[in-house]
């Protein structure tokens, strides 16, 4: 061996508050990267949807359409459209740079709480309170859904997309994942009502938190449960979970104003990052870096792994 | 090189020419004749084959001689198949070509001369018109062509000549012609004259003396020629014509462009009634007077004003300008003089004029009204003696004084329909007469008791003056609307295992009324007729009211199992189709379809027990235990985008895939109710209130949102009470639908609320269960800060922010039924927030409490809800505050917070309002409190009454 092994690098959580935005758009129901995590997304309980510059802070566009507050966004992989939805049970694909609304798909029943594209950003799938989800194709001018998964039982919390898979999450207390390679449904029973799923980075694991104030980690071929992290305070609101970007931490809000962050193979906990004095509503992690975003109430944090003006020299 | 007069003789002219060459062009080679190719319109290559192989284009598409082209065949005939002659047409040898303009064969699309119109050019005849002018004996030309010309003319036409008819001639049988004259004078033609027409001429004078006794033909006609506009003039204009400007017409000084077609006419045919003198050669102003004129009169023209109309409409010449459209004056006008028949303009041909008018409509006048007539009509009120409470209706007696009067002999309107039904001698309707017999007995026993007591507290009413004692027997009106509730849901909330027993009682109460006869019952089983015919003596059996039907019409043959299977579904299905369904059928006729596809689309693949999951869940052991793996076929769109084989192929199902079952099989719905449910229900603890009976399918469907907080820790039993309440409201409605017919005579209302209202001070409150064990859970005390709020003190802020909540919360919160959507409010728990440092100063302490319990109301009812909530979108939490409720208590501060910021705006208006008016007694000494609330103790005083009243209407809309 020439060479020594590389000493692994200690994985820094982030921790120091970059930046406090105030949306002014009511509560932020969710923030998100955009897909290449240089920019931000904001929902607003305003009926608005912000669109903000990391580095900066600054806002860069505000779209609005939505007859009611919007509840969550996802950005395609070439950050070329937008889509949102909201409880006005509307799913509205936008177009970035003109900020128009390209499409505005009606068919839920109820408020819509979660939307994802699929990879290729041909497909906008949507989850709501009505129990189902529904694909919806982007490519054609079809304005009924391609398909709609009914086997949820009760409302539709949260909803992931990998390349070939559809992680959903529900109230009934069960997290199914749709393999549409292979043509089966996973059900995975929680029992508690789900907040939210995620996929890990390597697509092994998912990740699930529910209302029993506890975020699981499962085997996603098996259904074996690999970790359970509690601490945190999650009985009444629909919080956000998600694992850093190596996978090597789990976060999750809480009601109690911070964001808990638990080693992802101990279980311990390893920071309990005090955000303020309400409900951690929801928070996204970046892609490829230690960034993180929060967003409560009318606010949203961005945090990083160094303080302020190392981060500048950073970017 | 091109332009090269020596070299022109290398090239062929033919096709197009040649572009220009530039100067700086390379020079480029000129292709030699042999190279050169010619092609066709389409671009294809002509080849010479030959004068008489084909010419340019041989085959098809030229494919003569290659490969494609055809090939002549060859002759074969034989005794079975003896060669046909083929008929072959020459286009059959021709190329497109040849059809083409230029070919040898050109198709184009023509008018045949049959349908060609009779005049074939403009032209011709303009010149024609033109020489007749400069002609000796003008029009002569003109008039001889046309009598030269050869006919085309239809087939009928040219019998007719045959049979010796000359054109123009009148057709049709022989008249009497009545003496007909025609007003000439206002016609007024110019141009030159013509011969006199023959024909005009004849009729004319034979209208001159026409015998009465004498038919003639039918009247000639000088045929109408439509001549097809050509020109891009505008209607009925005509250019100059120079028949006119020329020819005559000097008199007129006013050359008229626009004259209809039958001027036109007769100024070419001229007009022998014109009475002029035919003038040859030029005149006119422009050439002076002429030697053998004698009009020197006007040499110099001056235009006059007479020459043009003054009037709109008015003075028009002769006759058929208006067309039959004519205004009625015009015509009358000329009716006058000849015959009153009202015709309009000249009578068109093939019409005849009406031989008697038509009848004129007699109108006949109103009737004359009474004098005391009143146009407006007057409802009498009509009162029900028994439903009115004693003094309401002593007190309209002594209003009108003959209520009693009026009671025996009953109005038409007082008479209700089966009344009128008898007098009428109608057969009765099928089905229940009234609500009650659709209700079940046992109800019905209830509400009649009910309806006792409300008499009987009618009667002690009578007695009592005070309003002390009022209260009193409103209480216990109270107490007892609210047993016989809880009586009710009791007798249904039996546990599980009597279900089974209370549905076969169900059925019997449902089946033993008065019923549709059996026949019209619907068949459920009729697939399998010893089954149907067991149902039909079950049910027949029902109608009988015989208690143990079920057992009795069962096959005693079968196997306790089987017995026991069909004993379920006879059940269940004579629920199902129970009478109250048939009352109704009698009024709606049956479908068409009828639903006898008696099997039911469910999903292959039913979930495992979730009790054995939730078992392992608790044993954290996840894996096989909690995961369910099913076949679920995605869309082959949905594969498509994303780019994923379609896993089954072959399948056309998209989903789970689905089987069918038997739709009346009970275990259809077994399965679908989640026994385990139910029974985790009536185990919890927090369940002892809710164990309704699972008949409303909202029961079922019930988040599992409500039932995860009932389990852990009831934190929220409020929130699950009410999501419990709401599906109950359908239950509870019809039944309290009635009991409120019953209070309301009694003047007892059920709702507690009432009854808190006027019991100010006291505490005491219809204790229910959940309230009871709430106790035990946590410190509650009622919330008499809602009453107070409401009833005792006020503030202009909490009603504008009731009003607010009132419009912010109308969308989101479905409207439930009032009395438990009330009993749910009080039941709130207490607010046992420390007092915030609020934007506000000096409110005094209740109206701060107030204020933050009066959201309450709708907040609840946003907790309804399924799934987990959004957070407030902003909110401070509570210094030191149990853990337990707290998302409320976050709520109504965001409501606070947002609240006083409005309502500090509502404030100051109303101040400035307020100061307005008090201006005029009090100085200018507020001037000084002008921004909130130092001095608002006076203003609330003043602003309650007001407020207070339409907090009172917005309570009541709510109901």
């Amino acid at each position: 061996m020439a060479f020594p092994q590389p000493r692994p690098q200690v994985t820094q959580l982030p921790q120091h508050l970059l930046r406090t935005v105030e949306c002014q758009q009511g509560a932020v129901r969710a923030v998100r990267f955009n897909a290449d995590g240089n920019y931000v997304l904001t929902c607003g309980s305003d009926k608005s949807l912000k669109l903000w510059s990391v580095s900066r802070g600054t806002l860069l566009k505000t779209y609005t359409g939505h007859g009611y507050e919007v509840l969550d966004v996802d950005s395609s992989y070439d950050n070329s459209q937008l889509c949102s939805c909201s409880s006005d049970k509307t799913v509205i694909l936008w177009d970035v740079a003109s900020g128009q609304v390209t499409r505005k798909l009606r068919g839920h029943a109820g408020k819509v709480n979660c939307v994802q594209f699929n990879e290729e950003a041909t497909v906008i799938l949507s989850g709501s309170i009505d129990g189902t989800v529904r694909c919806w194709d982007t490519r054609s001018r079809r304005y009924e859904p391609i398909q709609i998964l009914d086997e949820a039982r009760d409302g539709i919390s949260s909803l992931k997309v990998s390349e070939h898979e559809l992680l959903i999450g529900s109230v009934d207390g069960r997290v199914r994942l749709y393999d549409l390679r292979m043509g089966q449904i996973h059900v995975d029973f929680i029992g508690s009502p789900i907040t939210c799923v995620c996929f890990s980075r390597d697509g092994q694991c998912t990740l699930s938190s529910s209302l029993d104030s506890t975020v699981r980690l499962l085997d996603k071929s098996t259904g074996e449960m690999l970790g359970e992290y509690s601490g945190h305070v999650n009985k009444g609101y629909k919080l956000d979970c998600c694992l850093s970007e190596k996978d090597t931490h789990v976060l999750s809000c809480s009601e109690d104003g911070h964001v808990y962050f638990w080693d992802l193979v101990e279980g311990s906990l390893s920071l309990k990052l005090p955000v303020g004095k309400a409900v951690v509503q929801s928070l996204d992690f970046h892609q490829t870096e230690p960034r993180l975003l929060t967003a409560m109430e009318g606010q949203v944090q961005v945090w990083g792994a160094e303080p302020e003006d190392a981060a500048v020299e950073d970017g | 090189m091109a332009s090269d007069e020596d070299s022109d003789e290398d090239f062929v002219s033919y096709g197009t020419p040649l572009e220009p060459l530039e100067e700086d062009e390379p020079i480029r080679k000129p292709v030699p004749v042999h190279e050169q190719t010619v092609k066709d319109e389409k671009g294809r290559y002509k080849r010479f084959h030959g004068a008489f192989t084909g010419g340019f284009s041989a085959g098809y598409f030229n494919t003569v001689g290659t490969q494609e082209g055809w090939t002549p065949s060859t002759f074969v005939s034989s005794r079975q198949q003896k060669a046909e002659r083929p008929s072959a047409r020459p286009e059959d040898f021709m190329d497109e070509e040849d059809f083409s303009e230029h070919g040898i064969a050109p198709r184009e699309i023509v008018t045949t001369a049959d349908f060609a119109s009779e005049r074939k050019d403009q032209l011709k005849d303009k010149a024609r018109a033109v020489s007749s002018l400069a002609a000796l004996i003008p029009g002569d030309t003109g008039l001889l062509e046309e009598l030269i010309a050869p006919a085309r003319s239809s087939i009928g036409v040219e019998l007719l000549r045959k049979m010796g008819w000359k054109d123009g001639q009148g057709v049709g049988p022989r008249v009497k012609r009545k003496h007909r004259k025609q007003n000439t004078d206002a016609i007024k033609v110019y141009g030159c004259v013509m011969p006199p027409n023959g024909s005009e001429e004849s009729e004319e004078e034979d209208d001159e003396f026409a015998p009465e006794n004498v038919t003639f033909a039918p009247k000639d006609v000088v045929p109408v020629d439509f001549t097809p506009k050509v020109d891009s003039h505008g209607l009925g204009y005509r250019g100059l014509n120079p028949l006119q400007a020329l020819g005559g017409g000097s008199e007129s000084g006013h050359i008229n462009l626009f004259t209809l077609q039958s001027d036109r006419a007769s100024s070419l045919f001229g007009d022998r009634n014109s009475g002029q003198k035919r003038r040859g050669g030029i005149g006119g102003q422009a050439f002076g007077v002429g030697a053998m004129e004698n009009e020197d009169v006007d040499i110099y023209h001056k235009d006059s004003m007479s020459n043009y109309d003054t009037v709109l409409g008015g003075e028009e010449p002769g006759d058929g300008l208006y067309g039959w459209t004519a205004p009625q004056q015009y015509n009358r006008k000329k009716n006058d003089s000849k015959r009153d028949v009202m015709y309009s303009g000249r009578i068109l041909d093939g019409f005849a004029l009406a031989s008697q008018g038509t009848e004129i409509k007699t109108v006949y006048p109103p009737p004359d009204l009474p004098r005391d007539y009143r146009p407006v009509h007057y409802f009498r009120p009509v009162v029900d003696l028994s439903t009115v409470s004693p003094i309401v209706a002593q007190a309209l007696q002594a209003s009108r004084g003959h209520l009693s009067q009026d009671a025996p002999q009953k109005g038409r309107h007082s008479l209700d329909s089966s009344q009128r039904r008898d007098m009428l001698g109608e057969t009765p309707l099928q089905g229940p007469s009234s609500v009650f017999e659709l209700i079940g007995s046992k109800d019905r026993e209830r509400l009649n008791e009910i309806r006792g007591v409300g008499k009987e507290q009618n009667k002690s009413v009578l007695n009592l003056s005070s309003a002390e004692d009022r209260a009193v027997v409103v209480a216990s009106a109270k107490a007892a609307a609210l047993q016989a509730m809880s009586s009710r849901f009791q007798s249904t909330t039996s546990p599980a295992e009597t279900q089974a027993s209370s549905e076969t009682q169900m059925a019997l109460n449902a089946w033993s009324g008065p019923t549709a006869d059996v026949g019209k019952t619907f068949k459920p089983f009729a697939k399998n007729p010893q089954k149907q015919a067991r149902y039909d003596l079950y049910i027949n059996k029902l109608k009988k009211g015989d208690k143990d039907a079920l057992e009795l019409s069962l096959d005693t043959s079968m196997t306790e199992w089987e017995r026991g299977r069909e004993r379920d579904e006879f059940v269940r299905s004579a629920l199902l189709y129970k009478p109250s369904n048939s009352s109704l059928s009698s009024r709606f006729t049956r479908s068409k379809h009828e639903d006898d596809t008696d099997s039911v689309e469910v999903t292959r693949d039913q979930e495992n027990d979730v009790d054995d999951k939730q078992a392992a869940v608790k044993m954290k052991m996840f894996g096989k235990l909690t995961r369910d793996t099913f076949e679920w076929h995605p869309d082959k769109l949905l594969c498509k985008r994303f780019n994923v084989p379609d896993p089954y192929p072959g399948s056309s199902s998209v989903g789970m895939p689905k089987i069918k079952r038997d739709k009346y099989s009970v275990f259809n719905f077994l399965t679908i109710t989640d026994g385990s449910q139910v029974s985790r229900e009536a185990s919890s603890p927090s369940s002892s209130s809710t164990t309704l009976p699972h008949l409303t399918p909202e029961v079922k469907k019930k988040s599992r949102w409500d039932e995860a907080e009932r389990v852990s820790e009831h934190k929220d039993p409020l929130g699950a009470f009410l999501s419990e309440t709401r599906s109950e409201v359908s239950v509870a409605k019809q039944m309290e639908a009635g009991a409120k017919n019953q209070t309301d005579s009694s003047q007892a209302s059920a709702s507690p609320e009432v009854k808190v209202t006027q019991s100010d001070g006291k505490e005491t409150e219809p204790k229910t269960e959940e309230e009871e064990k709430e106790e035990d859970e946590e410190e509650v005390r009622p919330p008499m800060d809602l009453f107070k709020a409401i009833f005792a003190s006020s503030s202009d802020e909490k009603s504008s922010s009731s009003s607010e909540e009132d419009s912010e919360e109308e969308e989101v919160a479905p409207s439930t039924s009032e009395p438990i959507q009330i009993s749910a409010e009080t039941l709130n728990p207490p607010v046992s927030t420390p007092s915030k440092p609020s934007a506000e100063t000096s409110t005094a302490q209740n109206t701060q409490s107030s204020s933050r319990s009066a959201p309450d109301k709708p907040q609840d009812l946003d907790e309804e809800e399924f799934g987990p909530r959004l957070p407030p979108p902003g909110f401070i939490p509570p210094a030191h505050s149990p853990q337990l409720k707290k998302q409320k208590k976050k709520d109504k501060e965001k409501h606070k917070a947002k609240k006083h910021k409005k309502e500090k705006k509502k404030k100051k208006n109303k101040k400035h309002k307020h100061k307005g008016k008090q201006k005029k007694r009090v100085d200018e000494s507020n001037s000084s409190s002008d921004d909130t609330d130092s001095n608002s103790e006076d203003e609330n005083r003043v602003v309650s009454t007001s407020e207070l009243l339409q907090r009172l209407k917005n309570i009541r809309n709510k109901r």
